[in-house]
């Protein structure tokens, strides 16, 4: 145990530690508390049922009152632990309650009946994972649409940017053509028009190409980014012009070259920019909240943010559902943060 | 037959003209070599007479054929570039087989192509590498089977020696030439070094701001250079430059600045009495005697044992090379008489540069 | 959706695209270093499957190459993009001005009547601009001064808590990866899905009342109160979005020198005037360029509060965005024109801040 905290609070170079070491570790793990704690809770939560949801003060894990089947009946019987009078100590099973009595059975010898105060037992618990919230979810909600719809929407639009940014960026950094700066310029304007001042206008732009209520009418718009042709042109400008000369001596088109030169070896900021757009399109909330009115066509965002505003919010189904939300993006951060913290570092863009 | 005719070619991006009309004839099956000082317009001729850039005036005509509309793909031309360029994401195959997919060759026959350009070069062990595992050398190869595996009328050369280190160099300049003699293709090759040039030319185009300024045999360009700068530039050491005026009355005898007399020949050059001249003499046509016409303070003296150099310069303060084979007796801080033969001496104008020997 | 354009397109960050020598060292190593591993594997199949379309769309492009030249040809590379910026940025911006200079709820056009800058005076009517019940639309004035607190908290709690935990991080700290990717986790969260995390954490039987109840504090029904609801929407917001700033913050950091530090050491300067002379005015640009992109998202704040709270309760946590959706969308009649004149107001913030953002990335440059 010494070894382990000599190897804990060791610092490179310094042997002890000074209190600002401290003050640092402090924060740092009172950070990681503060950031994951409610990400933890929840996918906990997500596993209680709906009772357990109510209990409170909750517990940290989830739990399920034992039950257990006795001879003679058909339903499995919840299990008490009685606490005071007669039968104290003993594990019991409980037939029905009468008011505040309760008939109950012994498991080992189920004949006989007898009866308890309630106030005389507890319900002997186990931890327990409620699984049925997730694939409640699968049957009485029409999750999987929902689901699909997100995954439609960003992966169209994520290839249809990566395809239009890609061809503008390669134009912009291999060839020169008279007008190229007006494009350029053009391209920063579109950087200081975000989609939020031009909602109504571009809501008749959608509706007018028939595209309201309709998941293209998400993912067009969405395609519409400048910032990947900034990205992969900066990328682009590093290829050297002479492997173009190359493949053009080899007699390779332009589009061949395109496709054959340029994007593979452009495959490092396409992946960042790739992962970006994901990112974007699967969180996207306030555009597809204007053009997507009919819960078929909702998104996971859209979905979870109109269940969680029903009167009679379902707890356990909705703290799933969010989970399930989450877990894409989770699980794209563990084996890629590394390209998403410089991507986004890079683009200064959510 | 590929041979290769430039008529009055200008280039010029914007107002500046880097190419100022240039005309050339090279035959099938030459080796040609450009060379010139950087920024001469020796890469920028290779790259219009290979479509990659649009050509401003004059003509280009390859196998008698003007390609000037006709785009790099489509003149039957392969490149070797400075930076071999080659496509880093394929493999070694992969980037010998590009150029034949791309005309739709069957892929039996881009097989056997490919491995029989790479048995030649020696890269066949190579293949399914990629270029960033491969050593210079073998890039360069690689590069040249990329060029060799389309079977080209004409290759281009782009510097493809420059990032080779020294020993390399020899041996590729070697693999080059041989590879010259048993394609005999016509091949164009640029170069800023002279070596290179004079080693494997069959013809030499020297250029300077956009401007011929000799095409010749590398020997005839060695021993009768048309002006100052191909003196200068062809030979190493540099050929050794001294100024002076020719004696108003008597045109074999001519004044240095330094004060001095020289005796010129009475024919083959044609100067004229009071004309200031330049002359040249090759650091190893130099003999240091006691009856040389002309003093050098030597100032620094190398002996490399089978040959020696002396370096010095006149009384004028010109700075003067002598080259002489095995070692010498020199040393730092002498003062020594230098000459040489009527024969090895050249004469420039030296207010246009142009050399006076009469043809 | 606010950021996705992603104002900050220039925010001075480490490149993605590494250190690259120009000429040949690319070239050669370009496939070397980044993501191998996916290139390596998606490689082969990708080319599978995206050949053959690839193969189609070139019959077309060759015989334009063949028409245009190479050089026109960039044209059509430029086409796809062009028509989509065209439709989806630039026209909008001219319609934007259209819509908020007529009235009525029709959303064709030719069926709306012009009534100038009826919207506009509208909005602006007031006897007390400070006072949003003197406003004749006080639900517009209560969004922008709700606008205008929020980002004044938000900001300037976030910018603090992102420098402190650069620093931090900065510092000699074991295992910094980790906590890095820890601050930076949440920005990856949907808005409605970090809305509902706390939602779930603060309600009446959540857990912070619970935590609350134990240690002898006393619970609270946070989201019902006005002021609590706003106080944790700033919460909120500063949770999900200090990583990112976090992240540009200590790439400014990194960028000092260590020998400045160690010449501070050799000078006997203390830890906090090394921090008030030396960090502070090197970190400057970054902290300017943070500033901004945080005022700039700031203001455009929507979803998570929006999911968090709906606006609620009563206006309490209203913002200007929300106001916009609501007018032009969510709302009966749809009041087009008020929204559309609404957020000309907001883009002429943005695009003043924008240009402030250009400015600074200018002057960093240059600097």
């Amino acid at each position: 145990m010494g070894r382990t905290w000599d190897f804990l609070t060791a610092t490179r170079g310094a042997t002890r530690l000074h209190w600002t070491d401290w003050a640092s570790y402090t924060y740092l793990f009172f950070g990681v508390f503060l950031m994951f704690f409610p990400v933890v809770w929840l996918v906990l939560s997500s596993f209680k049922t709906e009772a357990d949801l109510q209990r409170y003060p909750p517990t940290f894990l989830p739990y399920q009152q034992q039950t257990v089947t006795v001879e003679g009946y058909d339903e499995p019987l919840p299990l008490f632990e009685i606490t005071a009078g007669e039968y104290e100590g003993m594990i019991l099973a409980q037939l029905r309650r009468v008011g505040l009595q309760a008939q109950m059975v012994d498991p080992a010898a189920p004949e006989e009946r007898l009866r308890v105060a309630i106030s005389d037992y507890e319900p002997v618990e186990q931890f327990s994972l409620a699984t049925e919230n997730y694939s409640d979810l699968f049957g009485r909600f029409s999750f999987l649409l929902y689901f699909w719809n997100s995954t439609f929407i960003t992966v169209m639009a994520t290839l249809i940017m990566l395809l239009t940014n890609s061809m503008a960026a390669f134009a912009l950094s291999k060839y020169q053509f008279r007008g190229r700066t007006a494009v350029l310029l053009l391209v920063i304007g579109t950087l200081m028009i975000p989609q939020t001042v031009v909602l109504v206008p571009l809501f008749l732009i959608v509706s007018e190409m028939g595209m309201f209520n309709s998941l293209w009418g998400v993912i067009i718009p969405g395609a519409a980014t400048p910032t990947g042709v900034f990205l992969l042109r900066q990328y682009m400008l590093t290829i050297p012009d002479e492997i173009l000369d190359a493949a053009r001596m080899d007699k390779a088109s332009e589009w061949k070259i395109y496709w054959r030169i340029i994007l593979p070896l452009s495959a490092p900021a396409i992946a960042v920019l790739a992962i970006l757009a994901i990112m974007w399109r699967w969180n996207d909330f306030l555009w597809p909240l204007i053009v997507l009115t009919r819960s078929e066509n909702f998104t996971l965002q859209l979905a979870l943010n109109s269940f969680q505003g029903e009167l009679q919010t379902q707890w356990s189904s909705l703290l799933a559902m969010t989970v399930l939300t989450l877990l894409p993006i989770a699980m794209v951060f563990m084996f890629l943060q590394q390209y998403i913290a410089t991507g986004i570092a890079s683009t200064g863009g959510k | 037959m590929a041979s290769i005719e430039l008529r009055g070619v200008r280039k010029s991006f914007g107002t500046v003209e880097v190419i100022k009309g240039i005309d050339l004839s090279i035959a099938h099956g030459e080796f040609c070599v450009f060379v010139g000082p950087s920024g001469c317009g020796k890469s920028t001729l290779l790259r219009m007479i290979s479509g990659l850039e649009d050509i401003s005036g004059g003509e280009i005509a390859i196998g008698g054929d003007v390609v000037n509309r006709i785009p790099a793909a489509d003149r039957g031309l392969a490149m070797v570039f400075q930076s071999y360029a080659l496509y880093p994401h394929m493999t070694v195959r992969q980037n010998l087989s590009f150029g034949l997919e791309n005309i739709n060759t069957p892929k039996a026959e881009i097989a056997s192509k490919v491995d029989q350009v790479a048995k030649m070069l020696q890269i066949d062990p190579l293949l399914d590498r990629r270029p960033k595992d491969l050593s210079g050398g073998q890039r360069q190869r690689v590069a040249i089977g990329r060029a060799v595996v389309r079977e080209p009328r004409v290759f281009l050369f782009d510097e493809p020696l420059s990032n080779l280190d020294a020993e390399l160099r020899v041996d590729m300049r070697g693999e080059i030439a041989s590879l010259h003699r048993r394609l005999e293709n016509t091949m164009i090759y640029v170069t800023h070094d002279q070596v290179e040039a004079m080693t494997m030319a069959d013809k030499i185009a020297v250029l300077r701001l956009g401007e011929l300024e000799q095409f010749g045999r590398p020997l005839d360009l060695y021993n009768n250079p048309r002006n100052l700068f191909v003196a200068g530039f062809i030979g190493s050491p540099k050929m050794n430059f001294i100024t002076g005026t020719v004696d108003g009355a008597d045109r074999t005898r001519m004044h240095l600045d330094g004060g001095e007399v020289l005796h010129l020949p009475a024919t083959g050059f044609r100067q004229v009495a009071g004309e200031k001249v330049t002359l040249g003499v090759r650091p190893n046509h130099l003999k240091a005697s006691e009856d040389g016409a002309m003093t050098v303070k030597v100032r620094s003296v190398e002996q490399l044992g089978g040959e020696s150099y002396v370096y010095g310069h006149t009384a004028s303060g010109a700075p003067i090379t002598v080259h002489s084979p095995g070692q010498t007796r020199i040393s730092l801080g002498d003062t020594i008489r230098v000459g040489a033969p009527e024969g090895e001496i050249h004469l420039f104008d030296s207010d246009t540069g142009l050399t006076l020997r009469e043809s | 959706m606010a950021g996705t354009r992603g104002q900050g397109a220039d925010a001075p960050a480490p490149s993605p695209t590494r250190d690259t020598a120009p000429g040949t060292a690319i070239a050669e190593t370009a496939g070397a270093t980044d993501p191998r591993a996916l290139r390596g594997a998606g490689d082969g199949i990708a080319l599978r499957v995206i050949a053959p379309v690839m193969r189609i769309i070139e019959i077309p492009m060759l015989g334009l190459q063949r028409v245009l030249g190479i050089n026109r040809l960039a044209w059509v590379f430029l086409l796809p993009n062009l028509l989509l910026f065209g439709l989806f940025a630039f026209l909008p911006v001219i319609l934007n001005v259209v819509y908020a200079t007529t009235g009525g709820d029709n959303v064709m056009l030719a069926d709306r009547p012009g009534i100038g800058a009826g919207n506009f005076t509208r909005l602006l009517d007031c006897a007390n601009h400070l006072d949003p019940n003197t406003c004749r639309e006080d639900k517009f004035w209560r969004a922008v001064w709700n606008t205008v607190w929020f980002v004044t908290l938000q900001v300037g709690v976030m910018v603090g808590f992102s420098l402190l935990t650069a620093i931090v991080l900065n510092g000699k700290i074991r295992a910094r990866g980790f906590f890095r990717s820890v601050f930076f986790f949440p920005v990856l969260l949907s808005p409605v899905v970090v809305a509902l995390i706390w939602k779930w954490m603060l309600q009446r039987n959540g857990v912070l009342n619970a935590f609350l109840d134990w240690a002898g504090i006393g619970g609270y029904n946070w989201l019902v109160d006005a002021q609590w609801a706003f106080a944790w929407s700033v919460f909120l917001s500063v949770w999900a979005h200090m990583g990112f700033y976090t992240l540009i913050l200590l790439a400014g950091l990194q960028a000092i020198p260590r020998d400045v530090y160690e010449a501070a050491t050799m000078d006997r300067a203390s830890p906090w005037r090394v921090f008030r002379r030396i960090t502070l005015p090197l970190l400057a640009p970054t902290m300017l360029v943070v500033l901004v992109l945080a005022l700039i998202k700031g203001v455009q704040t929507f979803d998570e509060v929006y999911a968090f709270t709906g606006g609620g309760p009563g206006t309490a946590t209203t913002f200007i965005i929300q106001y916009i959706y609501e007018e032009g969308f969510a709302g009966s009649p749809r009041l087009f024109g008020l929204a559309a004149a609404a957020s000309l107001l907001v883009a002429a913030v943005l695009v003043v801040l924008t240009l402030v953002q250009l400015w600074v990335n200018r002057k960093s440059v240059d600097g």
